[in-house]
Formats: structure tokens, sequence, C-alpha cells
């Protein structure tokens, strides 16, 4: 009877070299893999880069729209109208997301918790275009036109889910013993909820944001069925011969919102389908404004959060 | 502050003293699991109580009674009585948040807020309406001395309280018990994850604390609750699983001259 350790010496060099060999070609597999699945992200970001960044200059960013074979035409217009309509998203979407999550992160098995889980994961696998169909019938249709109202609805609806898995994920991460510290100083669960668990929790959920933004930015669906596009769009305009009309606040802001707004991917889309290579052209440079726009997003959130984490730490 | 100072301020250890907190034939159930049986406590005034028994004998659940913590986990369901200066805790009528306030709590794990250390003391105080800031700062500091943590944060009291050290921290959690003037703390393994040194100063800060507040500590440590309780109650599971008081005495009784087997036993470390 042998050893282990006879055993073992006698197996030893044949197995070792053959597990080296393993390891080294799984290792070669794995990175060759990854540099592969890195492909299309900077091809993508590399090609929008060279071919938009031909078009791209100031004029291009602030000017008007122009007709064809007019140059120094812009897309302020679409970016105006991106902003306008992303705003709108993010002002319906984060106070019921929020509120929400709240409720399902605490009474995740009472009724409402469980449809509101339920029907969360069911709306994020809508298509987005059918999210667009049903803003169309419920507020395009009815106001009698397109607006950006009905578009930053739609991208809040698209956005809504989410912020409210990443909310709850994240409020469920908080150590339960920080909440009943601070129901043991007889809070209430509201303020408990407001001035413990959120602050806990921040950082995650503004990075949910984050990413309901970025991913609402982009779509282009829901907002032909609502803010249709609309190349005159033009928010400082309305509010200077707002304020010659001493219209109040709210009646521009009303202007603002209620009637077809442009935006960056709509833009895209109209201008890369038209026959002229100098519209082709302006779609790229378009591609990459859209692409410039949500890095800053992602960018100006990242410093944010990691500022706002030194500052916790101290 | 030095080891010798705390040691002179050791607090008198006695049998008569008035009863607090009287546990009576207390019932614990969660869900259609019973989880405490017919408990009975006297928990003295200013006095250190410690709850000592093997894991999942009941001791959290126990503690967690005593400001109606277990409210708060879905499915439970409480019987008997807790009087605290005579009143039922659980009577009709009675405020939880009045019994919190009075009753507080320090757990296993430090567990400052997001926040200063500044308004990690004044939370509790804000919650019941002081605002004024004079009036914060005098309870910040009183209640930052009583934990033994102000000549170490005074210069920082706007810094997160993460910034602090884990025994530090702990201290802070237990100035935030203290800010809203409570007569009961109740301590949940408060040094099980903290360093030997930190232990330490956790300990000598409950004999001092002892002057004023009655405690009632669980310990899974036996050397702990021999050096710093006056008063221990050993619990064990019956047949059932459900947590039982078997012994309860001062606790120099229960660790040299135990009544109970089992409770000899757990204290000498042959079980447990």
């Amino acid at each position: 009877m042998s050893t282990f350790t006879e055993l073992m010496q006698h197996h030893h060099a044949a197995r070792m070299r053959s597990r080296k060999i393993t390891n080294g070609v799984m290792l070669a597999l794995t990175g060759m893999l990854t540099a592969l699945a890195l492909v299309p992200l900077f091809w993508i970001i590399g090609y929008v880069v060279v071919r938009g960044g031909k078009s791209i200059n100031l004029a291009f960013f602030i000017n008007m729209p122009t007709p064809l074979g007019v140059s120094g035409g812009g897309v302020r217009s679409a970016i105006e109208g991106t902003l306008v309509i992303t705003l709108l998203a993010v002002a319906f979407a984060i106070p019921p997301g929020v509120l929400a999550a709240f409720y399902a992160a605490r009474y995740p098995n009472r009724p409402l918790g469980v449809a509101l889980r339920f029907s969360t994961d069911v709306l994020a696998g809508v298509p987005s275009i059918v999210i667009g169909l049903f803003a169309y019938s419920v507020l395009v249709v009815p106001m009698g036109h397109f607006s950006g109202l009905a578009g930053g609805a739609a991208l809040a609806v698209l956005m809504l889910p989410t912020i409210i898995r990443t909310t709850e994920e994240m409020l469920k991460l908080v150590p339960g013993t920080l909440r009943e510290a601070s129901l043991g100083l007889g809070a209430t669960e509201w303020k408990t909820s407001l001035s413990v668990l959120f602050p806990a929790a921040a950082n995650g959920i503004i990075t949910g944001f984050l990413l309901a933004l970025a991913r609402a930015v982009g779509e282009t669906a829901p907002l032909l069925m609502t803010a249709l596009g609309n190349e005159r769009f033009d928010v400082g305009q309305i509010i200077n011969s707002g304020i010659l009309s001493h219209q109040s606040i709210f009646a521009i802001f009303g202007r603002i919102i209620n009637q077809p707004v442009d935006s960056l991917p709509l833009a895209l889309w109209k201008y890369a389908q038209q026959p002229y290579p100098e519209r082709v052209e302006q779609s790229w440079a378009v591609a990459l404004v859209l692409m410039i726009l949500v890095l800053l997003v992602n960018i100006a959130t990242r410093i944010w959060v990691q500022a706002r984490a030194r500052k916790l730490k101290g | 502050m030095t080891m010798q100072l705390m040691t002179e301020v050791k607090h008198a250890s006695n049998g008569n003293a008035p009863v607090k907190v009287n546990v009576k034939n207390l019932d614990v159930h969660y869900g259609s699991f019973r989880a405490l049986a017919g408990i009975d406590l006297a928990v003295r005034e200013k006095q250190i109580t410690a709850i000592i028994g093997p894991s999942g004998c009941g001791k959290s659940t126990l503690l967690r009674s005593f400001n109606r913590m277990n409210d708060l986990t879905p499915g439970s369901r409480t019987y008997g009585e807790i009087t605290l200066d005579g009143g039922n805790i659980f009577a009709p009528g009675v405020d939880v948040v009045d019994i919190r306030r009075r009753v507080g709590m320090v757990f296993q794990r430090p567990n400052p807020f997001p926040k200063s250390i500044y308004d990690n003391v004044a939370y509790g105080p804000r919650l019941y309406g002081i605002h004024r800031r004079r009036d914060l700062d005098g309870i910040v500091e009183r209640s930052l001395h009583s934990a033994a943590l102000w000549d170490e944060v005074k210069d920082k009291l706007g810094q997160s309280g993460f910034s602090l050290s884990g025994g530090q921290q702990q201290r802070l959690c237990i100035a935030r018990a203290l800010a809203v003037e409570p007569e009961v703390i109740l301590m949940d393994e408060p040094a099980s994850a903290l360093d030997p040194i930190s232990t330490l100063r956790i300990e000598e800060l409950m004999h001092d604390l002892a002057h004023d507040y009655t405690i009632i500590i669980v310990t899974h440590n036996m050397q702990q609750a021999a050096r710093v309780s006056d008063f221990t109650a050993m619990m064990m599971i019956d047949d059932r699983r459900a947590g039982r008081v078997i012994e309860f005495d001062q606790t120099n009784v229960i660790f040299t001259r135990p009544r109970d087997k089992r409770t000899e036993d757990y204290v000498t470390g042959r079980f447990g």
C-alpha cells in the first residue's frame, strides 16, 4: 500500500503540467472573449465620434435647424426639447417611484407590495413602443395634439420600473438595526424613512435614477407617438414672447410643455432617413451629442455620489 | 479617561433596590412558534441585569419585549405583562413612542445614522420638538460626556459618525440613546463586535451609567456577565423549543453557587 505522499509524487509532475496548461488556456480564452465583448462598445463610440465629429462645432449646439441647403444649422431645438422632456419625465417618475419603493421594501408581503413587485416586473418587459401607444391614447388623443407633456409622461412610465426596483433593493441593503434604532428613539416610520433610511441608501438610489435616465434619454419609439418632433421648438423664444405679452410663469411653462417638442433621438431618426448626405452627416453629429449628454449626466452623478460618500466617511 | 478613574466610580450593587421593570408570565409567539414561555423577571432600579444563555434561547426576544420592539416583527404576539414603574407597557392606550423614549436601546453592531456626530445625538431630542440650537448643544454635550466620548469628539462634532472607530461608534450610539433621558437602557451584546480594549471601555461605561439608569444587557460572554452585572437571568429552551428563564438571582450567586445544574454547566463552560 502506497502512502499519499508516494502516490502524489508519482502523479505529480504530469498532473501539475496539465493543470497549468488548462489554466493558461482558460485564462487566455477569458481574456480574448472579454476583449471581444468590448469591441462593439468601442466600435460604436469610435465610429460615432469619427463620423459625427466632422459636423460638430459650437454653432451646431446653439443654432436652430436650418432648411436644407442653408449652412450653419444646428440642433438647439432638439437639445432643448430633450432637456424639457427628460426633466418632465424625472419630475413625473421619481416621486411615485421612490414612495412605491419605500412601501414595497417596508411591506413586501402585503397585497399591495406583492402587486407592486409583480407589476414592476411586467412593466419592465413592456416594449417602449407600447408605452408610447399608451401615452398616445390616454394623453395625446384626449388633448387633441402631440406634446412634450405626453412625451415626458411616456418616458416616466418607462423609467418607473428601474427606479422602483433599484430603490427597493438599495433600501433592503440598509441594516435593519438602523431602522430599529430610529424607531427605538420614538421616531415614526415616515420620519425614519426620510431621515435615516433614505440618506443611508441615497447613493444607490441616485445611481438607479441615473440608469433609468440614461435609458430614457435615448428612447425614440415612445416619443414618435407623443412628442412628435418640432424643429421650431425654441424655449428662449417662448419665454421672450411670453414676457413681452405679460404672461404668467405658469402660462409660459404651459406653452413650453403643451406643444410638440423636438428631441435628439427624434432628430437623429428623422435626419438619418433623408436622402441628403448633409442631413445624414448631421444625424451622426446628433448621435454624438446624445452620447456626450448621457456621458455628462453619468460623470456628474458619479462625482456627486463620490463626494457624498467621502463626506459620510469623514 | 484612565482606568483608575473609571473603577473609582463603580456603582453599588444592591439586592434590595426597588423593582423598576417587572415581567409577569410573559409569552411571545412568532406565528405558530412560541419563542418565550412563562417568563418572570424582576429588574431592579439602577442595577445591571444580565441575560445569559445559549444561542437561540430567546435572550434577544426577551430584551426586545422591554421596549416593544417585537411589535415591529410581523406575526409576533405577546401575552402576559411587563410593568414599568407599575404600569403595564402592553396595556391598551399606552403610547409605544413614550415606552421607547423611557426604554432606550443599544444594538450589537454599532449603528450610527448616516449623519454627523452632533446630528446622531440630536436626532432623538429633535423628534420631541427640541430645535433651539442652545438647548441641543447642551443635550449633545451632556450625552457625549455621559457616554465618555466627549473629549474624543468635541472638536469634530460636524464629522460623520462613520469616521469614528468601532468602539467610539458604539459609545456614540449609547450617547444617542442617552439624549432622550431614558430610564432603562437595553443592550444587545453591545461589545460583541468590538476589540478587547473597546469592550473594557463599554463595560466601564456601563458601571458609570448604572448610577442613573437601569440597565439590561444580553451577553454571550460569561466573564462579561460576571464582571458587569448585579443580577443574572439564565435562559434555556425547554423541550418545545420555547425560551424560559431557568434561574434568576444575584450574579455572584449564579456564578458561585447556582441551584440549577444546567446553569452550573453553562457558566462553567461545560456546555453551551
